[in-house]
C-alpha cells in the first residue's frame, strides 16, 4: 500500500512539473521543472522494479543532457526579450486547439487503461540482466546506436575543425 | 535497533556533515599553513579552533541579500541543490558492516547520479546572478564537470568488473584480501583527478578562479547562501574521500599485513582522514592549470587511460576465468 502511495505521489509530481515546464515563459525555470519531472520519473522507475533504469535516468537525462540544455540557454543569454516573446507564443488561441485534441486522447487512454485488469506485477530487473539483454538479443540495436553516436562525433569534429582552419587562414592573411 | 539504525545514521550524517565541513575549513587552512611554512588561523582558542565559530557567526549574521538584477527564485534555489545532492550521496556510503543508511544494488550509480546533480548548483548560481564573471564561471564549471563525469564513471568500470556488482557493500567485501588500489591503479588515478574536478577544488577550481573571474559563479553570493556553497564543496570533498576509500582502499577493512583487529569504523574514518589530508596537500602543492589545458588533459589523457584500463581489466578477468 505504501508503495502505491509513493507511486501516485511521484506521478503527481511528474505531471505537475511537466505542465509547469510547458507553461513557464522563462526558459531556465521551465528547464528546472523539466529536471524535477525527470527525477520523479526516475523514482517511478525505481518503484516499478527497474533500479538500473532509474539510475541511468538521473545520471544521463537529469545529470548530463539537461546540463547541456542549460548550457545552451546560458550561451544564448536571452533575458527579458526571450521571456516576452515566449509569453506572446503562449496565447490561449495558440494552445487551445492542441489542448482539446490531446484531452480527447487522454480520455481515451484512461478508458483503455481502466479496462486492462489489475496492476502489473512488479519484478525487479537487476543491472546484470539489463547488460545481458543489451549484449544478447539486442546487440544489433546497441551496435547501430554506437554507429549513430560515432557519426555525430565525426560530424561535430568536422564542423569544429573547419572553424579552426578558417581562423588560422584569417590569421595568416592578416600577417 | 536495526530498524532505527538508518534514521539515527541519517541524523548523525546531517549534523556531523555540517559540523565536519565547518571544522574542515579551519583544519584545511592550518594544514595549508604547515605545508606552506606559515601559521594559518591560530589566534582564537586552542590552536585557533575558535576561528570556526567566528567564521560561522560572521556568515550567518550577514545581511542575506539578493541582488535586484538577479533571477530571485533560481538565485535562492542554486546553493541548496549542491548541499542536498551531496548529503544524499552519503546515503549509500558503507561506514562499517551494517552501518549504512541503505544498501541498494545500484549504490555506485546512485553516487554518480547525485554528483552529477550537484552541477546544477554551480550552473544555475552562475546564470541567476546575471553577472558576466558569474556566467563565465558557470559555463566553465558546466563544461568541466560534464566532461570529468564521463571519466569518473568510466574509471569505476574496472572496480565494478572485478567485484561483479554496483552495490558498495559487495565492492568492499570483494576487497577483503587485496584492495583494488593495486589492481585498479589507473582507475584510482583517474578517479582522484576526476573527483577533484567534480568538487571543483584547487588545483581545478577554474569555475571560481579568483585571479581572472573575481569569485566565479558565487561572485554575487554572500552570507548564508555563500556558506551553503562552501558547505556543499566541503561535503563533496568528504564524499569523494569516502568513495575513494570504499572503492579502492578496502572500505572498513584493515590494512593487509595488520589485519582487522581494530573496529571497522576506525579503519574507515582514519583512511578517509588520510585521503582528505592528501587532497589538502594537492591544493598546497600544485598550481592551477589553464582552462584549455584542463579540458585537453581530460579528453586526451584521462579518456584513453580509462579505456585502456577497462580493456586490460576485462582481458585479464577473462584470461583468469579461462585458467580456472
Amino acid at each position: 500500500m505504501l508503495e502505491i502511495g509513493f507511486f501516485y505521489t511521484a506521478a503527481t509530481v511528474a505531471l505537475v512539473a511537466t505542465v509547469m515546464a510547458m507553461t513557464r515563459a522563462n526558459a531556465i525555470h521551465a528547464l528546472i521543472y523539466l529536471i524535477v519531472s525527470l527525477l520523479a520519473v526516475a523514482v517511478i522507475f525505481f518503484l516499478i522494479g527497474a533500479p538500473f533504469a532509474a539510475a541511468l535516468e538521473i545520471v544521463i537525462y537529469a545529470g548530463a543532457i539537461m546540463v547541456l540544455f542549460v548550457f545552451v540557454i546560458m550561451m544564448l543569454n536571452l533575458g527579458e526579450k526571450g521571456d516576452k516573446q515566449e509569453r506572446q507564443w503562449l496565447q490561449p488561441s495558440i494552445w487551445a486547439g492542441p489542448a482539446v485534441l490531446s484531452a480527447v486522447l487522454l480520455i481515451e487512454l484512461v478508458m483503455v487503461i481502466s479496462q486492462t485488469s489489475g496492476p502489473v506485477s512488479v519484478t525487479a530487473v537487476s543491472a546484470k540482466e539489463v547488460g545481458l539483454a543489451l549484449f544478447g538479443p539486442y546487440v544489433l540495436a546497441v551496435e547501430i546506436a554506437s554507429m549513430l553516436l560515432l557519426a555525430g562525433l565525426v560530424g561535430s569534429f568536422h564542423l569544429g575543425r573547419r572553424y579552426l582552419e578558417r581562423d588560422n587562414l584569417e590569421k595568416q592573411g592578416g600577417q | 535497533m536495526s530498524e532505527l539504525m538508518p534514521v539515527i545514521l541519517a541524523l548523525t550524517i546531517l549534523i556531523g556533515g555540517v559540523a565536519g565541513a565547518a571544522v574542515l575549513t579551519w583544519f584545511e587552512r592550518r594544514l595549508l599553513g604547515v605545508w606552506q611554512d606559515r601559521y594559518g588561523p591560530n589566534r582564537l582558542g586552542p590552536f585557533g579552533i575558535g576561528q570556526v565559530a567566528a567564521d560561522m557567526i560572521k556568515l550567518l549574521f550577514k545581511d542575506d541579500w539578493v541582488p535586484p538584477f538577479a533571477d530571485r527564485l533560481v538565485f535562492i534555489f542554486a546553493p541548496t541543490a549542491i548541499v542536498v545532492a551531496m548529503m544524499m550521496g552519503f546515503a549509500v556510503v558503507p561506514f562499517a558492516p551494517g552501518m549504512m543508511i541503505i544498501d541498494v544494488n545500484i549504490g555506485l550509480l546512485f553516487f554518480l547520479g547525485m554528483t552529477s546533480l550537484a552541477v546544477y548548483s554551480v550552473l544555475l548560481g552562475g546564470l541567476a546572478s546575471n553577472n558576466k564573471y558569474a556566467l563565465l564561471g558557470g559555463l566553465r564549471s558546466a563544461a568541466q564537470m560534464v566532461s570529468y563525469e564521463v571519466f569518473m564513471g568510466l574509471s569505476l568500470i574496472g572496480v565494478v568488473m572485478m567485484s561483479g556488482s554496483f552495490s558498495l557493500v559487495d565492492i568492499v567485501e570483494a576487497q577483503t584480501d587485496v584492495w583494488f588500489c593495486f589492481s585498479q591503479i589507473l582507475g584510482l588515478f583517474v578517479f582522484i583527478i576526476a573527483g577533484i574536478a567534480e568538487s571543483h577544488r584547487l588545483p581545478f577550481d577554474l569555475p571560481e578562479a579568483e585571479h581572472e573571474l573575481t569569485a566565479g559563479f558565487h561572485t554575487e553570493y554572500g552570507g548564508m547562501k555563500f556558506a551553503m556553497f562552501m558547505l556543499g564543496e566541503y561535503l563533496g570533498l568528504m564524499l569523494i574521500s569516502c568513495m575513494i576509500v570504499t572503492l579502492f582502499f578496502g572500505g572498513w577493512h584493515g590494512p593487509i599485513l595488520i589485519g582487522d583487529w581494530l573496529p571497522p569504523f576506525f579503519w574507515f574514518s582514519s583512511k578517509v582522514f588520510v585521503v582528505i589530508c592528501f587532497f589538502v596537500l594537492l591544493r598546497a602543492a600544485i598550481p592551477r592549470p589553464r582552462y584549455d589545458q584542463l579540458m585537453s588533459l581530460g579528453w586526451k589523457v584521462m579518456l584513453p587511460i580509462t579505456l585502456i584500463n577497462i580493456l586490460v581489466t576485462g582481458a585479464v578477468l577473462l584470461w583468469m576465468e579461462g585458467m580456472a
